[in-house]
């Protein structure tokens, strides 16, 4: 693999300066930021020395936003503008949100995503969650001492694309440069596998605040392959915490109850379910500010009974990832217990049970998501010297197309290793039709209407011609995040139309150029000077990084490609003289268009010799 | 990326359907350690580019290769052979009958919820799954007759949309 390394000189002009890169784990109830330091991964903690950061956003009238701790006391005097677990909100809309009733936030219904109404105004879940990065990201760069290359952002495996685009969305918006969207279970294999110097089948079981996942991964050699991938993107401790304050209610016999109650009823439930973690029983007492009041006792044996369909929604989809991937429970080698939940003896005894063998609980679960994060955000900054491992990750859910009848049409299997790409033809069913609508599922049911809706749009000037005669294909690309672009295209006739969508549920644009607009106006910071130093150092980056690839592989290049090459940077360094980093930009693109052909080669260049290192091991 | 290359070629493995599985493995590892995108996250926008068509080439042509059907699919599209040529679908009696007869055992097995039953079908349909990889391994590869390698192509995924509807059953007797 050492033959393999000319990609890593020449980004900065000091080769051998590390990159501050960082790894998030943005949770539903809590949210850390992780970095790896002289070789060691850690969590960077807040000046107070804590770690965590409550995913709780609280936006005051006075147009001030906290979040943390703060945001987290004032949940019981100010349950509309204190938004936790927002999480639960991204990439949904409305109707996705079953408990909307005992929720204490006033929810406004949007296109695609749910908004929240505030004191501050009305806000999208994007924005609640880039106030928890913006925090994340000052907290590293005060710790590091200098602005991030980057940050790996964490997601659930089972998240959908609309959730996977909303965070990503919210990141950009909190000023991050995304390495990559990581998935949580992958991450914590990472953290995992590498310190244990694992080979075999592991299964990772994620039960988070808010969202459960499973999955089945391969490590060989350095590789860590996911399998398959199931799971719940709306269950998990708060779930739990639910089923405490439904017998609150019940024992207390309360009247309906007032938004402050409800939410320090909810905390009341959650201290009793932690509590239970270590006692076998718990006295719960609550007065409300009605005056009316509860006290009683409740046993881990009660709280199994009431909880004993949740921990089974977990079962399923773990058998279910078990199956795709075509093993049995004997197979696994080991399981990795990951996310606060999995504290709870019930879920411990659970899983347990399923697989025959006690799970691996030697690393935090509330800090293991974002220490194997760190250690990927390390390699994708290009910080290790050829020692890395690799990942190879699937999509959770099955992408595909609406049809004739309102049935879906699979494109993209679930489990499909990313990144991939697939074509789908289809034809015209009326004589002279001229467009056609695109429609953008993701889900396995069968029909359109039970699945996820992500993306519409129209292709037009498709030449008229008989019904069943145009040839529209339809192509899918998944990139690394496990994002989806789609295009569609004409092509019986030559005649071309193609178009390309990002998914309805993330943001446009428009949208986070207006939102950072927001933001910037409030703050110090200028929001000009920043893109114009953020153009500077991408143009810097990729000369240096092209002069470096045209020293290395000169003999890829003839003489006019060379001169090409040469001329597109000159023009590039002329604009780095301007103060247009819109002109700048689009140098850069203009670099990057003229040198396509010659990363092509070198790319060439690599597979080939990897390939022949490849035949000698095997024959030699 | 040179498109007129097989995948066989890609991989460096010999154009049959009995397959090295380590071999491919091991090469697709290799591969994938080359091209991938997180290889080049830090690297500029075009390589960043030519890494996804790469990483995306490879998962394509090692899908295809690993899973049992579609390699079988694939080799005959190398001879010019559409296995599933709507003109092309002739299927053996016999096999037609224990089709259903597989079908009906399903079925008993989930209207009594008796998921040993299940288990030994599953077993069952397993086996008969190699018997066809076997049989589709010796008419590609030595008998080169691809008339019936297609028909056998044709049944190996009628045995994948058994295997899958047992798996949907054991599901609804877990739920």
């Amino acid at each position: 693999m050492a033959l393999l390394q000319i990609a890593e000189p020449g980004m900065t002009t000091a080769p051998h300066q590390h990159r501050l890169a960082v790894g998030i784990d943005l949770g539903t109830t809590n949210s850390l930021v992780a970095t790896v330091r002289s070789g060691l991964a850690v969590v960077l903690d807040d000046e107070s020395g804590h770690s965590l950061l409550p995913s709780v956003v609280r936006y005051c009238a006075s147009g001030d936003v906290e979040v943390g701790y703060a945001a987290q006391a004032a949940q019981n005097s100010d349950p509309h503008n204190a938004i936790a677990s927002v999480k639960r909100f991204m990439g949904r809309g409305i109707a996705d949100i079953d408990d909307i009733a005992s929720l204490p936030y006033r929810f406004v219904d949007a296109p695609g995503m749910v908004q929240l109404k505030t004191a501050a105004g009305v806000k999208s879940p994007v924005e609640v969650s880039a106030e928890i990065l913006k925090v994340l990201r000052q907290r590293a760069e005060a710790a590091l001492g200098g602005e991030l290359v980057g940050a790996v952002i964490t997601v659930p495996a089972y998240f959908d694309d609309a959730q996977r685009q909303a965070t990503k969305d919210a990141a950009q918006l909190a000023g991050l440069n995304v390495l990559r969207l990581l998935n949580e279970p992958t991450a914590a294999a990472i953290a995992y596998g590498l310190d244990n110097a694992s080979e075999g089948v592991y299964a990772v079981y994620d039960l988070g605040g808010g969202t459960f996942d499973i999955s089945i991964l391969k490590l060989s050699r350095g590789v860590f392959e996911v399998l398959s991938t199931n799971g719940d993107s709306a269950l998990g401790g708060d779930d739990f915490d639910q089923r405490i304050f439904c017998w609150i209610v019940e024992q207390g016999r309360f009247a309906p109850l007032s938004a402050g109650d409800m939410r320090m009823l909810l905390t009341k439930a959650r201290d009793a379910k932690e509590a239970l973690t270590e006692h076998t029983d718990v006295r719960v007492t609550a007065v409300l500010s009605t005056g009316e009041m509860m006290d009683a006792t409740l046993t881990q044996a009660a709280f199994n009974a009431m909880t004993a369909g949740l921990v089974n929604k977990t079962l399923a989809p773990t058998r279910k990832a078990l199956r795709d991937a075509g093993l049995a429970v004997d197979e696994v080698k080991g399981v990795v217990m990951v996310g606060g939940s999995t504290r709870m003896p019930c879920i411990r005894h659970a899983v347990a049970g399923l697989f025959k063998q006690t799970p691996l609980t030697n690393l935090d679960p509330d800090k293991v998501v974002a220490l194997g994060a760190a250690m990927q955000a390390d390699v994708l900054a290009g910080n290790r010297a050829g020692d890395d491992w690799l990942l190879l990750d699937v999509i959770p859910l099955s992408l595909g197309l609406e049809t004739m009848g309102g049935l879906t049409e699979k494109v993209i299997p679930r489990n499909t290793t990313i990144p991939t790409a697939r074509a789908q033809e289809f034809t015209t069913f009326k004589d002279g039709q001229t467009a056609m609508s695109v429609h953008v599922l993701q889900g396995e049911r069968e029909l359109a209407s039970d699945c996820r809706s992500l993306a519409r749009f129209e292709l037009r000037g498709i030449p008229p011609m008989v019904a069943g005669a145009a040839r529209i294909r339809v192509t899918f690309q998944v990139d690394a995040d496990g994002l989806l672009s789609v295009a569609a295209r004409e092509q019986s006739s030559g005649v071309e139309a193609s178009v390309q969508v990002k998914p309805s549920y993330g943001l446009a644009d428009d949208d986070i150029t207006r939102m950072l607009k927001d933001a910037f106006t409030h703050a110090k910071d200028d929001m000009y000077t920043r893109a114009l130093n953020e153009q500077i150092v991408d143009a810097q980056g990729l000369i240096a990084a092209t002069r470096a690839a045209m020293t290395e592989d000169a003999a890829l290049l003839d003489e006019a490609e060379i001169v090409a090459i040469e001329a597109s940077i000159a023009a590039l360094e002329n604009l780095m003289a301007g103060t247009d980093h819109k002109a700048i930009k689009r140098g850069i693109e203009a670099l990057n268009a003229a040198t396509t052909e010659f990363a092509q080669r070198r790319m060439d260049q690599n597979v080939r010799r990897a390939m022949a290192g490849q035949k000698l091991e095997t024959f030699g | 990326m040179d498109f007129s290359q097989t995948h066989f070629e890609l991989f460096g493995l010999p154009q049959s359907y009995a397959l090295d599985r380590d071999r491919l493995d091991t090469a697709y590892r290799e591969l994938q350690n080359t091209v991938h995108p997180d290889r080049f996250a830090a690297q500029p926008e075009a390589e960043q580019r030519v890494a996804m068509q790469w990483a995306t080439q490879v998962n394509e042509a090692y899908q295809t290769l690993k899973h049992a059907v579609n390699r079988g699919v694939y080799l005959l599209k190398l001879q010019g052979i559409d296995a599933f040529d709507a003109a092309n679908t002739k299927m053996a009696p016999a096999f037609l009958m224990q089709q259903m007869e597989w079908r009906e055992a399903i079925e008993d097995a989930r209207a009594a919820k008796n998921a040993a039953a299940l288990d030994a079908l599953s077993d069952d349909l397993r086996a008969a799954h190699r018997r066809i990889e076997a049989q589709l391994a010796e008419l590609i590869d030595t008998a080169h007759d691809f008339a019936a390698a297609s028909e056998a192509v044709r049944q190996l995924r009628f045995m994948d949309k058994l295997i899958a509807e047992v798996g949907d059953v054991y599901e609804e007797l877990e739920s």
